[in-house]
């Protein structure tokens, strides 16, 4: 055939097969590997995964602590894979998300609880919150028809802070139509910062959910469904639609998807998740308050859905463990210690590029000798600097006094001078760091580990319920400059 | 008979600057029809007010005989005109398959709760849907398909981008095609290619086809009919030699072209 004969007398120059040579970069070392081995796992056994071996949780322990953060985890897994389907899959910057967790928590406490004096049944305050959720996602999704970007995220903000604000100063609002019934209720519509306490048990049918276990299990049932949903939805026709319009909005309109309805359904989808999610956990907790609903739940929900790889479902989830444990974690100081030094010991890998387990084991070992030289140093010239004893309580803390400096009469309360300066010099030689390149590098990373360690064992380590978003945020600028796309993401490409 | 589309008296301004003035234009059923003119002479404005980006100042567009002024320019896609982009606009980070699939969106149906629960009917759509973009990048022989499938966009190149999109506007259902530049940036055997492929597309696929072309060797060979723009009005418009001869079309060219055309 003509077709045949054309295909051979054309010549191999413009003809670009080598890029399947090429192939993707292959990753390397004990992370690329253990990426690749669970790319290869089908997408079933991923998901199944995700909700099978949190449920072996409250078999394994019923201490009522574990499985309160055990909750809190799936609880943020919930409301990050519902922030994935805008900010993810459709990439839209939704800064208004965690407004809907409040309000379906409200909307609980609304519902059922002696505040109102209402007691409705679980499943109809679930369908009140479902149709009222996704009539108000929605309306919050309106400004995304003509706003894009920084613009629509700034706009989306200021529906948080409204949202926060009517709940803070709910004691004192008025709703048309309702004045009577709002002046009977005690403290008002919300009883403003104090919150809602006493809220009804969840009573399905006449069988109320009491204990820890059964919330558990209700929200990782949730979250099973949430899953289902949204892998089923993200390899549909409207996922398609969803990506193609955060690729090319234009020619996502031209190729005949309604961009603006699509980019209504996604935030409409993930606000129902969340307000459900909320309903949830207002049940649970027994109580609401404004404080749930603030800018630190947002941040720490997108950090989650950035750390996993945003638009990748399985990834986000894992990102919400691991911040979600990491910060339980860090709350007590003794925990925080251990997180805090297995953090520093996996920055070394990921900054060493190539890696080589040479250079890694070099630099550990110039990094302790550093200490102690450092430490000689100090001792032999102002003495008071290195006699103080470890304010942290793990027995890690008690090993590394005798290498970081600390100074003499340190209390936690107050910071010692020399905290207060290892901590600014601990800030310059970061930022110094993203500024080097190659050797220099590595060079300039010893003292800073070293300085990272004095300020830990100085200022931080006392306060770590406080300071552990300090701690978080180090570990995602780390996690982040060593892989940009998170976790599990696909690395994405914006021009070429 | 009805033309497939029709252009009356299209005018459309920015600002003080009238980039279409008073254009007709129509293409029949099967034809394939040029569109020519210098830098900034307005031909993707023509695009741009048909597939309904803009709405023009005056004047009417029908598709087969019935009006389309106004509608959002997803409706037009499902009414059957599908375009594609000089500047390429590609999903880059969906696979080459995706890419071609996202557009089958306006002729399939499954809503948000059948794709949540993956009824036998949508799963059947989603099959259907799988066939159509690989039976369309089969159009383009060995270079799209296979391994390519499952390559994200950004990895073609230039060339294979093109003929992407071109896949892409062919997955929409189109009646009629609008070509946006085809040959732009292709080597000359790429360029003869697509000169072959757009005749192919015709003949074999049955597209009418509207199309952009600054190459005048790729218009000479594909046209039914060639139409040429300056400042937004139309000057000439007839057969390729017509054209090319019309003193007018010799002159917006500043001569350089028309020597090229001369020969």
């Amino acid at each position: 055939m003509a077709e045949g004969e054309r295909q051979r007398t054309i010549p191999r120059i413009g003809v670009d097969e080598w890029v399947a040579t090429v192939e993707e970069r292959v990753e390397r070392g004990l992370a690329g590997r253990a990426r690749e081995a669970w790319g290869r796992v089908p997408a079933g056994v991923k998901l199944a995964s995700l909700v099978v071996v949190p449920a072996l949780v409250p078999l394994l322990t019923q201490d009522d602590y574990l499985l309160q953060v055990a909750i809190d985890t799936v609880v943020f897994m919930l409301l990050a894979v519902g922030l994935n389907v805008a900010v993810g899959f459709a990439g839209l910057l939704d800064l208004g998300y965690v407004a809907f967790f409040g309000f379906g928590a409200y909307t609980y406490a609304m519902f059922a609880s002696d505040h109102t004096g209402l007691h409705f049944q679980a499943p109809l305050v679930l369908l009140i919150v479902a149709v009222t959720g996704t009539a108000l996602g929605f309306l919050v999704g309106l400004p995304s028809w003509r706003l894009v970007g920084d613009y629509l995220a700034i706009v989306t903000l200021f529906f948080l802070q409204i949202f926060s604000t009517i709940l803070v100063n709910g004691d004192r609002l008025q709703l048309p139509f309702l004045e009577k019934e709002i002046a009977k209720l005690d403290g008002g519509l919300t009883r403003g910062p104090n919150g809602i306490s006493n809220l009804d048990p969840m009573n399905w049918l006449g069988w109320k959910l009491t204990s820890l276990t059964q919330y558990f299990y209700l929200a990782l049932i949730a979250f099973a469904l949430a899953l289902v949903a949204l892998h089923s939805l993200n390899n549909s026709r409207i996922g398609r639609a969803w990506r193609a319009l955060r690729e090319e909005p234009l020619a996502a309109e031209l190729m005949g998807m309604p961009v603006n309805w699509l980019k209504l359904l996604a935030f409409a989808t993930g606000s129902v998740i969340a307000a459900l999610t909320g309903t949830i956990f207002a049940a649970e907790q027994g109580a609401v308050f404004p404080s749930s609903v603030d800018v630190t739940v947002l941040i720490t929900l997108y950090a989650m859905v950035i750390l996993g790889g945003a638009g990748d479902l399985a990834g986000v989830a894992i990102g919400a463990i691991v911040i979600s444990v990491a910060l339980e974690a860090l709350r007590t100081p003794s925990n925080a210690s251990w997180v805090f030094y297995i953090a520093l010991a996996l920055t070394l890998p990921a900054l060493v590029r190539p890696w080589r387990w040479q250079l890694v084991a070099l630099l550990v070992g110039a990094t302790v000798g550093f200490g102690f030289a450092v430490r000689a140093i100090v001792e032999a010239a102002w003495p008071a600097g290195t006699g103080g004893r470890p304010l942290g309580e793990a027995s890690i803390d008690d090993w590394v006094s005798s290498w970081v400096l600390l100074q003499r009469n340190a209390t936690p309360e107050v910071p010692t001078a020399l905290g207060k300066t290892a901590f600014v010099a601990l800030i310059v030689a970061v930022l110094g760091l993203t500024v080097l390149k190659g050797r220099r590098r590595l060079v300039a990373l010893v003292p800073t580990l070293y300085l990272a360690a004095c300020v830990w064992e100085n200022v931080l380590v006392p306060q770590s319920a406080v300071t552990r978003y300090i701690i978080l945020g180090a570990l995602l600028v780390g996690m982040m400059a060593a892989r940009p796309q998170g976790l599990l993401g696909k690395t994405r490409v914006e021009i070429v | 008979m009805t033309p497939v589309l029709e252009l009356r008296g299209v005018t459309k301004s920015f600002g003080g600057l009238r980039v279409l003035d008073h254009v007709d234009l129509t293409v029949a059923e099967g034809e394939i029809v040029s569109l020519i003119g210098p830098n900034g002479a307005g031909k993707t404005t023509v695009f741009n007010v048909i597939t309904g980006v803009y709405r023009p100042d005056e004047g009417d567009i029908l598709l087969d005989g019935r009006s389309i002024v106004g509608l959002p320019p997803h409706q037009i896609t499902r009414l059957g005109v599908a375009r594609t982009f000089q500047t390429l606009r590609l999903f880059l980070n969906m696979t080459v398959k995706e890419n071609v699939m996202a557009a089958a969106y306006g002729h399939t149906k499954a809503g948000l709760w059948r794709s949540i629960l993956r009824t036998p009917g949508q799963r059947r759509e989603e099959r259907e849907i799988e066939r159509l973009a690989e039976e369309k990048l089969a159009f383009f022989g060995q270079r799209l398909v296979g391994y390519r499938f499952d390559q994200p966009a950004y990895s073609l190149s230039y060339a294979n981008r093109r003929r992407l999109e071109i896949a892409r506007a062919m997955a929409a259902k189109p009646r009629i095609l609008l070509l946006d530049e085809p040959a732009a940036g292709m080597n000359p055997v790429e360029t003869q290619e697509i000169t072959q492929l757009i005749g192919k597309l015709r003949q074999e696929a049955g597209y009418t086809i509207l199309v952009i072309e600054h190459d005048m060797h790729v218009v000479e060979g594909i046209s039914d009919r060639v139409v040429a723009l300056d400042h937004g009005v139309k000057i000439a418009e007839g057969s390729f030699e017509e054209v090319a001869t019309d003193p007018r079309v010799i002159e917006a060219y500043l001569g350089v072209q028309a020597e090229a055309a001369r020969k």
